[in-house]
């Protein structure tokens, strides 16, 4: 059993739904970056989702592509992303780790060579944001040869007749993008998510988290209600990015992580 | 060199062209896009959308623009037949709106009402300012902050047309940055808004949809160098940024193996210096919704372009050059700003025309192959736009005293 599929098992062992969190691997820098991913799971995040930083983050809000920058003018790259993943797997074993990003740094990597070095550096699972199902087929063989879950983003245009396609070649979850837009921007209405989820359900027996928008505790809990699991990324990036150079940088954003934690886990209660 | 049957069928049925094209993006938008696709597939084979096409063309346009020999950059040039395809006399001052046309009828005909763009010289943002007054459409013009400074007539000049001109900081700040945004927007407003793409770039079916739109320049270059000279030209250059002017010239007559075909792209300061040469100093990526050769460092972060000509100032190209650049049926070379330059004043002083900065890298390129050249060799450079945007760049470039102290 993947990491994934256990952490999901787990999870409705204990019925409630996962808290996964997003931080762009080297932002700020490599040492904060990576202590920041190291400190996730005992903050309480269930799934971690590193982002690859990349110059053109072309659906990416203000606060990820400013965090993409960031990484990348302290010298992030592909390289040092799956760096991090190694010596975070040193001390956890178990935290599912999901590498989000865009796919010309992965093309450039070479898809085949990709797929094999993010599984030997304990990547679980993959998300690249601009590789439809139409083009997925010259990447995903190769992920699931290496053991790597390739996570489809559906969205609110993913309407009925497109969403086998869209799950196709899904594994490890679904990913529910709940706004049509860029990330950290709008958030969508509780109702909205709440029909999604059902209906992405009829479609997949796979676990469905959610994601975009979810900037606090309560609206997480919102989410953890319905969804099995719930997604922050803008929020933590901002904190970070409002603590750089500060004692904070790397507590702050934990503390964030904290409390998101406790609004998914109090929220069947 | 392989030559093949055809090199006038692509894309495939998914939108390739070998491997490149393609469509990478977001899920968000795939729906629309494969709407985009199938309502375009749809007016292309309707007959009253093609005639309507063709008038305004024809009566909004100033179709057909003229094939015109330049006898002075011949004799200047001493060797080939030289003749100025007159993009630049379009309305608008550009080849862009022949492509501008073609899509606002398309987004008429799915219903949308918000047209959104992005421009780096401002030539296209410009077009698509003018064909959405022309249809009382809300537009949206994304462009690169540093674009904004180097083009302001054409910025002013989309505003004074009703439209809504978003500044671009992020990255570089030029054309590569405004079509992130026009892309964030478009995903963020998918439901009414259509994504008016200025060149042969982007996914499927953009490449083929603007090319298609753009071949009239080719058809009628065909027809028109029968009718003055009794044969098909010998060969055809054109500069190339996204490469839609190209594209448009050239695709009429890639079948027809006499013919050389010649693409310029911009060297900027030099090709081991910055420059905009996707072909000559890149390699293949994906990058705005297609595989293309791409400016890239060796991880795969897109690197920043530069060219004089803003219009060419993009670290990509069409992907069905791409191809033909593999397929080695066309001849990717390029030229420096300083040699852009120095044609644009040759151009001006000798014809009377002042050209765009962009088509001046295209004649920069005929004046070192057309010396060698017979004198019977017949040679179509593509005017693909007028330079009155360039004036205040030129000035720049050269100094108070070649304009008498006038800047």
């Amino acid at each position: 059993m993947s990491r994934i599929a256990k952490r999901f098992a787990k999870l409705k062992a204990e019925n409630r739904a996962a808290l996964v969190t997003f931080i762009t691997a080297g932002d700020p820098d490599h040492a904060t970056s990576q202590a920041l991913l190291d400190g996730m799971p005992a903050a309480g995040a269930d799934i971690i989702e590193l982002g690859m930083p990349f110059t053109d983050p072309m659906a990416d809000g203000p606060a990820i592509q400013l965090a993409a920058g960031r990484a990348l003018a302290a010298g992030g790259s592909l390289r040092q992303t799956l760096e991090m993943v190694e010596a975070f797997r040193k001390t956890d074993a178990e935290t599912p780790i999901i590498l989000m990003g865009y796919y010309n740094p992965v093309y450039a990597w070479g898809a085949e060579k990709f797929a094999a070095d993010a599984a030997k550096a304990g990547v679980d699972g993959l998300i690249i944001v601009d590789l439809p199902p139409e083009e997925a087929d010259e990447l995903v063989p190769f992920l699931r040869q290496a053991g790597i879950d390739f996570i489809v983003l559906t969205t609110p245009t993913s309407d009925d007749a497109r969403l086998p396609v869209v799950l196709a070649n899904a594994s490890g979850f679904v990913y529910y993008v709940s706004i049509a837009g860029i990330t950290g921007t709008a958030s969508a209405a509780q109702s909205a998510i709440d029909e999604a989820v059902a209906r992405i359900r009829r479609h997949t027996g796979l676990p469905v988290c959610v994601g975009f928008g979810i900037k606090d505790p309560a609206q997480a809990a919102e989410v953890a209600r319905v969804a099995d699991g719930a997604v922050v990324g803008s929020a933590i990036v901002s904190v970070l990015a409002d603590n750089i150079g500060k004692p904070g940088a790397v507590s702050a954003p934990l503390a964030l992580v904290k409390d998101l934690a406790a609004g998914v886990r109090g929220a069947r209660n | 060199m392989q030559s093949l049957n055809t090199y006038r069928a692509g894309p495939d049925e998914r939108g390739h062209f070998g491997i490149f094209g393609g469509r990478y993006v977001a899920e968000t938008l795939m729906p629309l896009i494969l709407e985009v696709e199938k309502a375009y597939a749809a007016a292309k084979a309707d007959p009253a959308f093609q005639a309507e096409f063709r008038r305004l063309l024809s009566q909004y346009v100033g179709r057909p623009n003229p094939l015109y020999f330049a006898p002075r950059l011949t004799q200047a040039f001493g060797g080939a037949k030289v003749f100025l395809k007159r993009e630049d006399l379009n309305h608008t001052g550009a080849h862009k709106i022949n492509n501008c046309i073609g899509q606002i009828l398309l987004a008429r005909r799915m219903g949308k009402q918000r047209i959104i763009a992005e421009t780096g010289a401002g030539q296209h943002g410009v077009a698509t300012a003018t064909v959405c007054a022309l249809f009382g459409m809300q537009c949206v013009i994304y462009m690169g902050s540093t674009d904004i400074e180097r083009q302001m007539p054409n910025v002013y000049r989309m505003k004074l047309l009703g439209a809504e001109v978003r500044p671009v900081t992020s990255g570089a700040a030029t054309l590569k940055d405004a079509m992130n945004d026009a892309l964030r927007d478009w995903v963020s407003n998918v439901a009414d808004t259509y994504y008016l793409i200025g060149t042969v770039a982007g996914p499927h079916p953009y490449p083929a949809m603007v090319r298609d739109f753009q071949s009239v320049i080719g058809e009628e270059a065909r027809e028109q160098m029968q009718a003055q000279e009794g044969r098909l030209p010998d060969s055809l250059v054109a500069c190339i940024g996204g490469g839609s002017n190209a594209m448009g010239l050239f695709h009429p007559f890639l079948d027809d193996s006499s013919v050389r075909i010649i693409g310029v792209e911009a060297a900027g300061h030099g090709l081991d210096k910055l420059h905009a040469a996707s072909l000559t100093g890149g390699k293949p990526g994906v990058l705005h919704g297609n595989r293309t050769y791409l400016l890239q460092d060796a991880d795969g972060q897109i690197a920043e372009a530069h060219s004089i000509s803003a219009g060419l100032d993009y670290p990509g190209i069409g992907p069905e050059h791409s191809w033909l650049h593999e397929s080695g049926r066309v001849e990717y070379v390029s030229v420096t700003d300083d040699e852009a330059v120095a044609a644009f004043q040759q151009c001006t002083r000798l014809e009377g025309i002042i050209p765009a900065l962009e088509s001046s890298h295209a004649i920069a390129y005929a004046s070192k192959i057309a010396p060698a050249l017979p004198k019977d060799h017949l040679m179509v450079v593509n005017l693909s736009g007028r330079g009155d945007k360039d004036v205040s760049t030129i000035a720049k470039a050269l100094g108070d005293e070649h304009l008498g102290g006038l800047v």
